[in-house]
């Protein structure tokens, strides 16, 4: 399997990406600088780091979208294969229009850095069949805009198809509108979540948790090509 | 200011407008005699510039020379954009400490996240991938409404930067007290890794090579920004004061980046960050250390503003801006590799044989100066010093227990310091975990961060007890470098250099100067005793407010080795059952302590004394047991003594308490401020072990299940108990608590 890590200026967390594959998947990856974003069909799947996009100028995400790149990540999307965005790679999904709903500023006005426990809600997805059922996780999270909102009828269809993969288990301190950390488009192809699981993957440095989210898209694409 | 109007050369001697630029008297005329004639505005302006305390270290050269800067590791030096310790494997840290003071002290927010910039680019102009970021930052205690704004904004600053750039934030210290009131320090500092081949230097060498331009453009921001640096704070002008440069930490990870693929080439013969007296530094450094000359052309350095002047194109400090010299004929793939990264670079100029800085502007040469006499020949100081009176009145007072009602309250009352209070509130706000290497961050005694490819570990901390500096600044400068070398052994690192930034008042006052001389001697004393060079650091003088000069804060910046990441120890205690050691001896010490402070309002007597060779010995035997495998907690006592220790290694575990018997006066057993002490956890069939290679270690407890904190003195009364959480919940909370209250 071939992973591409979908590098656009400012994002600053690329190595994190690529050091979590190679930590637990082992599989072949890449990165791509937003200028080169049209050999992405060549992968499997695309990996968007968080960082700073464009200075998070506007609002994070805002630029990244009308990049010639995010046209090339949207083709990606709708070809069905894995697409998974942390931080400010799910800023550039929602913005462009490939994951609903919005972000607002945490409600402490500043930046949080911590460690935050998760419900995985859904472990019938592509990205979350290796962790157990009602499993509880931790995970970092790193940013200034963590709180994610939807409006009521978002939050209710997210609902419904369950889409909601990971809630905040504990305090929600962000702010997030339904304590919603991850969520996946309507085909289940593509994940955007505020916590890091990339940041996650060695005892050494912050726990194992994210790994299997890894294994996960690794064993899911497997199954797609046991021949 | 149009060209139209500025001053002939003739005119800045009569009207002496260079003491507006911060020149003096004499030292307009040692330019003038150097020069052989009377300089032009733009060519005072750059004198002004080089020869500012920030840039030339005219007063405080003398007291630098005393630092050792030369041992075994040392790469490189003092004198270069970071200095360079040798790690093995061919490969070396690369490291810097940096004060941004008086910026921060008039707009926080922007001078604190400029001054992070600002040392991240010394650490990539060498060369390096920076890897970490530690700061060290005092401000006044909290109760006035501009030193909460001074300390929410520059937190707020130095995150914004770091945090964009994806360099994770792994160490810090905060202290308060109202000497900083409105006169904060902020010390910033950046750790980089680099393998020995790619160490880059900024020379401007080979006639005929190109000087190439890099990053944004320039503006009138900060102009005179390294004179400003040098002079005194008065926060009544405000109108008075230079434009801020204005960083934008977007720029600078896509330069960084290009740097640091351009290291990788062999079309670079040079590089430098434009910091402090921006292309006028850059440029005469960058031609005086390589003996060369350069030659440029500013009608083609990329503007921002209209109209602006040579004087003000060469004395801005517009931020994100790099100087650098390629190869003649190599400049188009190197311009390429900047335009990949939506970089700007353009070629302004030549590398020549004559040793000048020459300037040419719209057809005429606006300045023509010896590389040499801007970088070299300033002027140097030996400034007056003299031993202040309160020095000896002090040392003549006897050592006294400050009066405490009760233990336990004065307890709750310490753990709620800002100074010894949870720093949570700050460190949260930094991205702690970015480039995934993050062993211990923020909230251990130092941060470490793994080197990938290898089993190894960098630990870096930043530490100054003002106080005792103030009361003795030799045995306080002692004390600054052997604390900030507990905090390493501590974590299992073997300290190996470090940087320093050397923050005091007015060098013209006597008493300042002895005060840096003398802390100075003390560090290097200390610096020589743990094998740990001074390689590289700042100045700032001049920190007052009104007249009245900071304590002296040399703060110290030090860097160790782990060798193998299993040595890293942490604070918290981890099983019931363990033994608990106090290692070294409790004095009645407080003079400078938190505790005297608190109590009397105010600090006297005598510092706490310090014997190196104990110190040293304690760290060894220390650092061996923890590489044996015998430690399984370790913590050094510092601000609030043995019982904030105590509490601190409980505040990090999970539902464990302590019971434990102190010996002889409960004052001093608690709260004393004694050196070289250490408080450790060891595993019961560990304890032999640990006593026979740690010699003055005392056992005075056990780690307990339940989180209960009890303190008993030798007769098994108890002097004080209480849960964990109490103690915790005042620890953690003081700070948000102080910014939200009234004041």
């Amino acid at each position: 399997m071939k992973f591409a890590v979908l590098v656009f200026p400012g994002l600053t967390c690329d190595l994190d990406m690529y050091h979590a594959v190679e930590e637990t998947v082992k599989q072949e990856v890449e990165y791509v600088w937003h200028t080169e974003a049209d050999k992405l069909d060549q992968f499997d799947a695309v990996l968007l780091p968080t960082g700073t996009s464009y200075g998070n100028y506007l609002r994070p995400g805002a630029l990244a979208k009308s990049s010639p790149a995010c046209q090339e990540l949207q083709k990606f999307a709708d070809s069905g294969k894995l697409v998974l965005g942390v931080g400010n790679g799910f800023h550039i999904l929602v913005e462009a229009g490939i994951l609903p709903g919005g972000f607002l500023r945490n409600n402490s006005l500043k930046f949080r850095s911590a460690e935050e426990k998760l419900q995985v809600e859904n472990t019938d997805t592509a990205f979350t069949k290796d962790y157990a059922k009602g499993q509880t996780i931790t995970l970092p999270v790193a940013s200034e805009f963590g709180n994610y909102y939807a409006d009521e009828a978002t939050v209710e269809e997210l609902k419904n198809s369950n889409r909601i993969i990971f809630t905040y288990a504990d305090e929600n301190l962000d702010g997030s509108t339904a304590a919603i950390a991850g969520i996946t488009n309507e085909k289940g192809n593509v994940l955007g979540m505020m916590p890091l699981p990339e940041r996650a993957v060695e005892e050494l440095i912050g726990g194992t948790d994210g790994a299997p989210l890894f294994h996960s898209i690794l064993n899911n694409w497997s199954e797609k090509h046991v021949n | 200011m149009s060209i139209n109007h500025e001053p002939t050369a003739e005119q800045v001697k009569e009207q002496r407008l260079y003491l507006q630029m911060g020149m003096t008297e004499g030292e307009y005329t040692r330019a003038e005699e150097m020069l052989g004639r009377t300089p032009n505005y733009t060519e005072t302006g750059l004198f002004s510039a080089m020869w500012s305390e920030h840039c030339s270290y005219k007063s405080s050269k003398s007291v630098l020379r005393k630092f050792p800067t030369e041992g075994a590791r040392v790469l490189q030096g003092p004198g270069e954009g970071a200095g360079i310790v040798d790690i093995g494997d061919n490969q070396a840290a690369v490291f810097k400490m940096e004060s941004h003071n008086s910026p921060s002290a008039i707009e926080p927010f922007i001078g604190a996240a400029t001054g992070a910039g600002g040392i991240i680019r010394d650490v990539f102009s060498m060369g390096a991938r920076p890897v970490a970021l530690v700061n060290s930052l005092r401000f006044g205690d909290l109760t006035d409404p501009r030193d909460k704004f001074l300390f929410e904004e520059a937190v707020a600053g130095i995150a914004s930067y770091g945090n964009a750039m994806g360099i994770p934030t792994v160490a810090g210290e905060v202290q308060f007290d109202q000497c900083y009131s409105k006169r904060p320090l902020v010390n910033a500092m950046a750790v980089g890794l680099l393998n020995h081949e790619d160490i880059q230097k900024g020379l401007a060498a080979g006639v005929g090579n190109t000087v190439l331009y890099a990053g944004a453009t320039t503006g009138r921001d900060g102009i005179h920004g390294a004179t400003m640096s040098s002079s005194e704070v008065s926060i009544e002008e405000e109108n008075e004061l230079p434009v801020m440069q204005a960083g934008d930490p977007f720029i600078e990870k896509l330069l960084m980046e290009a740097c640091l693929e351009l290291v990788k080439s062999d079309a670079l013969i040079g590089i430098q960050d434009m910091g402090a007296a921006g292309l006028t530094s850059s440029a005469a450094e960058m031609a005086s250390k390589a003996g060369y000359g350069v030659e440029m052309n500013l009608n083609l350095v990329p503007q921002r503003e209209e109209n602006m002047t040579a004087y003000e194109m060469m004395l801005s400090e517009s931020q994100e801006r790099m100087l650098i010299v390629v190869k003649k004929g190599r400049e188009e793939e190197v311009i390429q590799l900047f335009t990949k990264y939506g970089i700007n670079a353009v070629a302004i100029g030549r590398v020549t044989d004559d040793k000048m800085l020459r300037l040419l502007h719209k057809g005429e040469i606006v300045a023509e100066v010896s590389a040499d006499l801007l970088a070299e020949d300033a002027p140097s100081y030996q400034k007056e010093s003299k031993e202040p009176a309160s020095f000896a009145e002090n040392q003549a007072m006897e050592n006294e227990e400050p009066q405490v009602a009760d233990l336990k309250d004065t307890l709750l009352d310490l753990l709620q310091r800002p100074t010894i209070a949870s720093k949570e509130w700050v460190y949260n706000q930094f991205d702690t975990g970015a480039r995934t290497s993050t062993v211990l961050a923020p909230g251990a005694s130092a941060g470490i961060i793994r080197v990938r490819g290898t089993n190894k570990g960098i630990a870096m901390t930043a530490d100054c007890n003002s106080r005792f500096i103030y009361l003795d600044p030799e045995t306080g400068g002692k004390i600054a470098v052997a604390e900030a070398a507990r905090n390493l052994v501590c974590s299992g690192a073997e300290p190996i250099a470090l940087t320093d930034c050397l923050n005091f008042g007015s060098p013209d006052k006597p008493e300042v100067f002895w005060q840096l001389e003398k802390s100075a001697d003390g560090i290097s004393e200390a610096c020589r005793k743990l094998n740990a060079p001074v390689i590289g650091g700042n100045v700032s003088l001049s920190n007052e407010v009104n007249g009245v000069p900071i304590y002296p804060t040399p703060t110290i910046g030090l860097v160790g080795l782990v060798h193998d990441l299993k040595h890293v120890t942490t604070p918290g205690l981890k099983q019931a059952g363990d033994a608990i050691y106090v290692i070294g001896q409790t004095a009645t010490e407080f003079g400078g302590s938190e505790l005297q402070q608190m109590v009397e309002g105010k600090i006297f007597g005598k510092s706490p004394a310090i014997d190196l060779d104990t110190e040293v010995k304690r760290q060894n035997q220390l650092l061996e047991a923890i590489q044996q495998g015998l430690i399984q907690s370790a913590a050094d006592l510092s601000e609030g003594g043995f019982a904030v220790a105590l509490c601190e290694k409980a505040f990090a575990a999970d539902g464990l308490g302590v019971d434990v018997t102190v010996e002889g006066s409960a004052v001093t057993a608690l709260f004393s401020e004694s050196q070289s002490r250490f408080l450790v956890t060891v595993k019961p069939e560990q304890v032999a072990a640990f006593e026979q290679n740690v010699e003055d270690a005392v056992k005075i407890g056990t780690v307990t299940d339940g989180e209960q904190l009890v303190i008993k003195d030798a007769e098994g009364t108890v002097l004080l108990e209480g849960t964990v959480e109490e103690f915790h919940a005042a620890w953690k909370g003081a700070i948000p608590c102080l910014l939200n209250s009234e004041g």
